[in-house]
């Protein structure tokens, strides 16, 4: 194929997509004067590029597209839902064109007289028929989901096809090469060797300077052209950076382990160095792998409108956390799942207009995507408010499909038996329709996702709808692991499907025991199935089972695998295997360690199907969080030892990670403790004691905004999980209140309050005449008791109000603040009441901004976004002082 | 200068057999430190080591080859072979010298060889009171279907 079509083909497929896109905004807002001429800006530039590469048919067809977008343009005509489905219509056959087109290199024969005479007496406000029939095309509609491989094509120096995004290596070296023009002869002509690379550069630079100035026009569609503030760099350039980043920081690791064993102090200053500078470059380097994850939900308005317009539903789809960025390889990996999940929300999921106005819900349905970041994964949560999943009726066509017998079901819970919806071989629809039961089931979904180290979870209500949780490791590439020992021999786990870590054995509280062979632990009132390391492994002596358990959550369930030892947690650079290793199922590749010697990745998931289902455990573990799903006040708490011999509390969702530090490690700077964490400084202070002289101590590290602080503990005890009562009331500094726990008052830890004692007199804090008040209306008194140490933490004057009546009460007596923060019913009352007037509001709720009680809001931000929530107030109070 | 056609090969012991490898399929000779054991690999991968921050897949040609364990598992040598993105190091007893044999001397792989070394070789060259069969280093790289499961 001409390199110069191979090229349009690609940039043009890019532009097809982002006019469907648009073009479904512009339908539901067609006064949206920016989206329109971002539509006909493309459409133009198409129309333009088939004209200078001689494709005809593609020209004639963008030319009537345009002429039409023109008539909207100029407001001599208003786009109706008929005139959008005509354009998409004309979208769909470019694509089809193109695809011939890279197929065969030439446009394939056919004639599309008839789109465009439609197109024409639109143009010229003849009426249309309402729904034309579908064109007859030698070929069918292509499958959205595969578009994006098709329309890329394969690489043969990469030996795969290419991803979005990618350039490939000969069509960049065709852009260097292309001294001729397409249609010119093929023959080197007798010329000068300079003269030639000279004319080269014209003609080469043309598609060169377009394929930079697409992707940020598509990105920012609305302002007039600027300069453009992003280039296209290949694809092979970042992963080869990335390698080599990924050789240095193993180098580094190596010289860690060096000057940890000798005593050379004079190598430590420019090791640290070394340290953050190269942690710094792996950042960056990451930076550049990421992308929105939006890129991947591009596609999806233009879905859910087609699933619209064939089936007659209404269904507002609603995107959050476009902006959340994960590693590109990552992105194309989730890409089809995402897509096939949403269209299986919009199509089953959500009903029928008469048939959702008889369950007496608003007869649009919603379909909601949203992706955000929590510890070192990312979440994106496919929900809809649809009809649901009926366990029994996913029971009985598992029975029928043979995947479980009655006697199976009878011993599950709800939860687990909606998830035979990832059984291979099950497919919920129960007639399919044109648009889902493709062939891709959920199985297919979980196995992608889980390919990657992910994993995929599922709640359903019957009536009330679906939700989808999806999990997944920010990077495939470098990723943080535990160092386990099984007899002599390392290994490492991924640290995203490790849960906790228990002892066992002797001196410990647990021990393993044996029903019938099978082997399980208690926790928590509960069993788990273990297995030994060393029979994963099939070591000839499985040695005894002491150790620890290493809690793992894979496949949707949780495991144990007991370890002889627990070593350390170390950032690991996944390497592949090699043919002869790949087939092992319990492993996911090999790694180099700080001391150069090789160790192998166990893969959670290979591991946990190797081990036999056991039915009690998954029930009740579903059940647990059924029982979790409908008590909001449940929480888990990570309970520890610091100070006393009573145990203390921590909510785990606070907790960012859990590390252990050597004590002869932490240095005393300025007035701090700190320690070497991940190349750069950690603060930590000490949770109700002293540190130790000497051996390791337990330290919760916590993350709020970038920065980080430690809480070192004497010991971590346990995790529970139970519904929270929290009794306020402590006059102890770092003590937020106390709950009963397992039949035990355990004081709870105000984490706020010791962060802001490891930072204290590191970070520049806000100088106290510029401190700002805030006045928090919150009901919940555990909301409440956790969120004020963090306002307190980022420099606000906190005041909290339990109740409405507090509130006005304060109004009374006149107190004065830049910003009143609480739930948005709360907050309209105060308003109504005349509380602090022209003083901004943010709310905290889980609904995005709809309704009147959300009328004037300065922000609103989601529960437990603690930065979100100091950014929003950061804007407010700031905009209210300029 | 002969008027044939020359061979270089990289001479190598693998018990009392001498064996050559073409030179330029061979892209370094190492000594091989540090293998790191894969619990349920299939049992000609010796293991993993780390070649300059590269993980080698070392391959013992002696369990390819049907042939009993080395006596002293420690004195070994191994040769790097790059297959597609791949990095092996294939184990042998000894690396002797490069020796620049005339392709006159070459004779195909004799009929009634066992089946498993006749798909490891290309022919077997006559040297004065001995042979040198050609390995097929890539071959002996390769997965081997029957083993592996």
């Amino acid at each position: 194929m001409d390199e110069l079509i191979g090229e349009f083909v690609g940039e043009t497929a890019e532009s097809l997509d982002t006019i469907d896109t648009e073009l479904v905004k512009f339908e539901a807002d067609p006064t949206d004067r920016a989206t329109l001429d971002n539509i006909f800006r493309l459409m133009h530039t198409i129309k333009g590029t088939c004209g200078f590469l001689g494709l005809g048919r593609l020209e004639a067809l963008a030319h009537a597209g345009e002429t039409l977008l023109g008539k909207f343009r100029d407001g001599d005509m208003v786009a109706d839902s008929a005139a959008v489905t005509l354009v998409l219509q004309s979208v769909d056959r470019t694509k089809l064109i193109l695809n011939g087109l890279e197929a065969c290199g030439v446009e394939p024969e056919g004639d599309d007289s008839d789109l465009i005479a439609r197109l024409e007496a639109m143009a010229m406000g003849e009426a249309v028929e309402a729904a034309p029939e579908p064109e007859p095309e030698p070929e069918p509609e292509p499958e959205p989901a595969a578009e994006g491989g098709g329309e890329m094509g394969f690489d043969h120096d990469l030996g795969r096809a290419l991803r979005p995004g990618e350039v490939s290596l000969a069509d960049l070296e065709a852009a260097f090469m292309a001294a001729e023009g397409p249609g010119e002869a093929d023959e080197p002509a007798e010329l000068d060797e300079d003269e030639e690379a000279e004319a080269a550069v014209p003609v080469a630079a043309a598609p060169a300077a377009k394929a930079a100035a697409a992707p940020s026009e598509d990105a920012d569609a609305a302002p007039a052209s600027r300069a453009p503030t992003s280039i296209r760099v290949s694809v092979d350039v970042l992963e080869n950076l990335m390698t080599t980043v990924s050789e240095l920081v193993l180098a580094r690791n190596q010289l860690h382990q060096i000057v940890r064993e000798t005593s050379d102090s004079a190598l430590k200053t420019p090791l640290q160095r070394l340290s953050s500078v190269t942690a710094e470059l792996q950042d960056g380097v990451m930076k550049t792998r990421m992308q929105p994850v939006g890129d991947a939900w591009r596609k999806l308005p233009r879905i859910v409108r087609d699933v619209q317009q064939d089936l007659g539903k209404k269904i507002r789809l609603v995107m959050e956390g476009e902006d959340t960025e994960l590693d590109r390889q990552v992105l194309e990996l989730i890409k089809d799942p995402l897509t096939h999940m949403v269209r299986n929300s919009a199509d089953h999921g959500v009903e029928m207009p008469d048939v959702r106005a008889e369950r007496g819900k608003p007869e649009t349905g919603t379909v909601k995507l949203s992706a955000y970041h929590e510890g070192g994964a990312i979440i994106i949560r496919i929900s809809d408010d649809g009809a649901g999943l009926d366990p029994a009726k996913i029971g009985a066509k598992a029975i029928e499909k043979g995947l479980a017998t009655q006697d199976d079901l009878s011993a599950m819970g709800e939860q687990q038996m909606l998830r035979f919806i990832f059984a291979p071989g099950f497919s919920t629809a129960a007639k399919v329709t044109n648009l889902s039961g493709r062939g891709v089931g959920m199985d297919v979904v979980r196995t992608n996702i889980e390919q990657i180290g992910g994993s995929i979870d599922l709640s359903s209500e019957v009536g009330k709808g679906t939700v989808f949780t999806i999990k997944i490791p920010l990077t495939l590439a470098i990723v943080s692991a535990l160092i386990v020992k099984a007899g002599e021999q390392r290994f490492a786990v991924p640290q995203l499907s490790v849960r906790e870590l228990v002892r066992v054995g002797e001196g410990s509280d647990h021990a393993v025991e044996t029903l019938n062979g099978a082997e399980m632990i208690r926790l928590r009132e509960r069993l788990l199935p273990v297995v030994s390391m060393r029979r994963v492994l099939r070591a000839a002596d499985e040695g005894e089972m002491q150790g620890y358990v290493v809690v793992l959550e894979a496949a949707g369930r949780k495991i144990g695998l007991v370890v002889d030892d627990v070593l350390d947690t170390e950032e690991i650079v996944v390497k592949p295997l090699s043919a002869q290793l790949r087939a092992i199922p319990v492993y996911s590749g090999a790694t180099i360690l700080g001391d150069g010697a090789v160790i192998m990745i166990l893969d959670p998931n290979g591991v946990a199907s190797e081990i036999a289902h056991t039915e009690e455990e998954s029930a009740s573990s579903e059940a647990a969080a059924d029982a979790r799903a409908a008590d909001p006040n449940r929480q888990r708490l990570l309970l520890v030892r610091a100070g006393g011999t009573e145990p203390k509390a921590v909510p785990v969702a606070l907790i960012t990670r859990l590390e252990e530090f050597n004590v002869a490690d932490i240095e005393r700077v300025d007035g701090r403790n700190v320690v070497q964490y991940r190349g750069r400084l950690l603060s930590i202070a000490h949770a109700g004691g002293d540190f130790p002289a000497e051996g390791r101590i337990p330290v919760l590290v916590f993350t709020e905004d970038d920065r980080s602080a430690g809480v070192a503990v004497d010991a971590i005890l346990d995790v529970v999980e139970e519904s929270v009562e929290l009794q306020l009331g402590s006059d102890r500094p770092g003590i937020v209140g106390s709950a009963i726990l397992q039949g035990r008052a355990t004081e709870m830890l105000d984490m706020g309050w010791y962060m802001e004692r490891a930072w204290m007199g590191g970070a520049p804090r806000r100088a106290a005449a510029s401190r700002k008040a805030v006045l928090l209306v919150e009901a919940d008194a555990f909301a409440r008791r956790m969120m004020a140490p963090l306002l307190a933490a980022a420099g606000y004057d906190v005041t909290v109000a339990a109740d409405l009546r507090e509130a006005r009460d304060a109004a009374e007596m006149g107190a004065e603040y830049d910003a009143v923060v609480g739930d948005p019913a709360a907050l309209a009352e105060l308003n109504a009441a005349g509380c602090w007037p022209g003083v901004p509001r943010l709310a905290i709720s889980e609904d995005e901004g709809a309704g009147a009680a959300f009328a004037g809001l300065a922000g609103v931000t989601r529960p437990g976004d603690r930065g979100g929530l100091i950014a929003a107030l950061d804007r407010a109070s700031q905009a209210r002082a300029a | 200068m002969s008027t044939h056609n020359a061979f270089e090969y990289v001479t190598v012991m693998i018990g009392e057999q001498m064996f050559g490898v073409p030179v330029h399929e061979i892209r370094e000779v190492f000594s091989p430190q540090g293998v790191t054991a894969v619990p349920r690999a299939p049992e000609e991968v010796a293991g993993l080591l780390n070649l300059r921050g590269r993980i080698v897949t070392a391959i013992d040609a002696r369990q390819v080859m049907g042939l009993p364990p080395r006596e002293d598992a420690a004195a070994c040598m191994a040769l790097g072979v790059e297959r597609g993105s791949e990095l092996y190091g294939v184990l042998v007893d000894r690396v002797g010298e490069v020796m620049r044999l005339d392709e006159t001397t070459l004779e195909p792989v004799p009929g009634h060889l066992d089946n498993r070394w006749r798909g490891l070789l290309r022919g077997v060259h006559r040297l004065d009171g001995r042979l040198l069969a050609v390995m097929d280093i890539f071959r002996l790289v390769a997965a081997q279907p029957s083993l592996a499961a």
